[in-house]
């Protein structure tokens, strides 16, 4: 057997005892070995690093809404794969995959919740199903969670983690950034905050529309944000990125956020936020809780 | 006629024509008489024009919107419009080629012009970028969309762009923010406002100078959500499978108008725009002069509520099976 490959064989072997049985694993960014319950503990987030591992779209819920106060709508939506669309694989079949890894029916879920014991609207991307992209159903399921914050007078809290549009639907999903945008103008007139919250990674489309278009813009730290993928400017320029280009830090230097948040800081930023934005009507809020469908 | 930059299915139609132009040049300068038989050939070249532009394949139609030759926005314009000024600069960073606005004259009406423009020829094509903007074009947009607001004058947008420039730059300066807030300002804006796919609709790039109350697109021209390049090169790991793609995505305008996503096709005679350049501008002119009649008795509620309309319809899905 030649030298090299024995090398090789060695490496595997090195990398294999660090990697978690279960109960431990490797932080992505610093190499730290963590216990998993102590890095839910702390919001997934790597105590030495700050590195942010990417959580589902129920830690989201179970982070920020008040316990149990969930109550999410238009759960059972499907896309209907209006174009027949078919690659390799026919889209259906991928919508299927997807929904059995993802838990979800599509790539957004949107609820009614108590946020410190006040109501909001609240959505949440999951990048798990289809890479969070954008088709039909996420955009009708973000123009019907916008109307429900503006009838019982809600702020919306919208978090994104999304590539873009899904190609699998054509011109239907690019048309959801026109839909989207429409409901929010509608919103926009009311004097109801709308905040959105950047996750890692937050692309295409989805940036060029609803994520950017939030009262206040929040991300999670080293979130990459862009409009154009890495891999799509890289090939154009033909040069190699920055380093940090395109992450939150650089579009908060840029003056495209209003804040970078610690996601275990996340849902005190929120309410605070909230607090200081809308004008609650408690009375009001009370009854509504009990007509939650 | 020059030699024209060929498609391979019009090679064909040309070298036909090429002959019926040699056999008149002959019959000119002698005494042969050929008129029976350019006659014959002419309705020959007619024939052939309109069998092979009826039966184009998708990947067909995306070739012609990219045609080299295809008019692009300041083509249509000087021959759609009257008094056209270009309007120039965002007021923030600088002025986007690949963008140009202007005011302009249709028949009675004073209207806000916005287009994307590619260039022709090496030296042009890097001054307007490939007609892909950079932020600054779309804020240019926007600052005269609001101005046309302002002083009640209709939009009319044309749309030709295969994206919003992918660059370092374009990033920096925020590309996405510029067009989300294009988007929201569309949406809303209390004038009419009319789009017209004249070539390349491409994806964000296009849509960003695309939310109207009737959007056309010319026969030939395109509107997609990912080019048919960058479709291939992520679900078959190879970009020369675009044609492939093209098919999947449906991305021609008979396509979309069956989807329900377009208001109409707006025709060009069998040959395509770039052969017919006036008459495809005078088919646009039409559609936007009845277009702006009917739009601009409405009144602003009901003009910005039934733009809304037309986008909440936009989308399919089922209720999932338990």
């Amino acid at each position: 057997m030649p030298w090299f490959q024995k090398s090789k064989k060695i490496q595997s072997t090195q990398k294999k005892a660090e990697l978690p049985d279960g109960l431990w694993l490797k932080c992505d960014n610093c190499g730290e070995i963590i216990f998993r319950r102590e890095l839910q503990k702390n919001a997934s987030v790597c105590q030495k690093c700050r590195f942010h591992f990417r959580i589902s779209s129920r830690e989201y819920i179970e982070m920020i809404a008040d316990e149990g106060s969930y109550r999410e709508f238009n759960a059972d939506m499907k896309s209907s794969d209006p174009l027949k669309f078919k690659d390799t694989k026919r889209y259906p079949d991928r919508i299927q995959k997807s929904t059995k890894k993802a838990g979800m029916n599509d790539a957004i879920r949107t609820g009614i919740a108590l946020l410190n014991d006040r109501k909001i609207v609240l959505g949440i991307m999951d990048f798990n199903f289809f890479g969070g992209s954008v088709g039909s159903v996420v955009g009708e399921k973000i123009v019907q969670a916008t109307r429900r914050a503006k009838e019982g007078n809600y702020p919306f809290i919208l978090i994104c983690a999304s590539g873009g549009m899904r190609m699998q639907e054509g011109l239907f999903s690019l048309m959801q950034m026109a839909k989207t945008s429409c409901e929010l103008a509608e919103f926009a007139q009311t004097r109801l905050p709308f905040i959105t919250v950047l996750t890692h990674p937050t692309t295409g489309g989805t940036t060029a529309s609803f994520a950017m278009l939030g009262d206040v813009i929040i991300a999670e730290p080293g979130a990459l944000i862009g409009f154009a993928g890495p891999r799509v400017i890289k090939q154009t320029i033909g040069q190699d990125l920055p380093p940090g280009f395109q992450r939150a830090e650089f579009l908060l230097q840029h003056g495209f956020l209003d804040m970078i948040v610690d996601r275990t800081r996340l849902r005190g930023t929120l309410s605070t936020l909230i607090m200081h934005l809308h004008d609650a009507d408690d009375s009001e809020s009370e009854e509504q809780v009990s007509t939650v469908d | 006629m020059p030699d024209r930059l060929a498609l391979d299915f019009e090679k064909p139609i040309i070298e036909l024509e090429k002959k019926i132009d040699e056999m008149k040049a002959l019959s000119g300068s002698s005494k042969i008489e050929l008129d029976d038989e350019i006659a014959r050939l002419e309705k020959k070249a007619e024939k052939l024009r309109k069998d092979v532009f009826s039966s184009l394949n998708r990947w067909q139609r995306v070739q012609l919107a990219r045609h080299p030759d295809r008019p692009y926005s300041l083509d249509y314009i000087s021959r759609i419009f009257t008094d056209f000024i270009e309007l120039h600069g965002d007021r923030a960073f600088s002025d986007d080629p690949a963008i140009i606005c202007g005011l302009g004259r249709l028949e009675e009406t004073s209207v806000m012009i916005i287009g994307h423009q590619k260039g022709r020829g090496t030296k042009d094509n890097l001054y307007r970028n490939f007609g892909m903007p950079h932020p600054e074009g779309y804020r240019k947009a926007k600052r005269l969309m609001e101005l046309a607001a302002r002083f009640g004058r209709p939009v009319i947008s044309l749309i030709d762009t295969p994206g919003a420039y992918p660059g370092l730059g374009a990033e920096e300066r925020g590309q996405a923010e510029a067009i989300a807030s294009n988007l929201m300002v569309m949406a809303n804006l209390p004038v009419p406002f009319i789009a017209v796919v004249i070539g390349e609709g491409g994806s964000g790039g296009a849509l960003a100078i695309g939310i109207a109350d009737r959007v056309f697109m010319l026969e030939n021209s395109i509107y997609s959500v990912i080019s048919p390049e960058g479709c291939a090169s992520i679900l078959y790991r190879d970009s020369s499978q675009a044609h492939k793609a093209a098919e999947a995505m449906k991305v021609t305008a008979s396509d979309l108008q069956k989807l329900g996503l377009i208001n109409g096709v707006i025709k060009e005679p069998p040959g395509g725009a770039h052969r017919y350049p006036d008459i495809c501008a005078d088919n646009i002119r039409e559609i936007l002069s009845e277009g702006l009649n009917e739009l601009s008795s409405l009144p602003v509620d009901e003009l910005i509520a039934k733009r809304h309309e037309r986008y909440y319809k936009m989308g399919k899905w089922e209720q999932a099976k338990e």
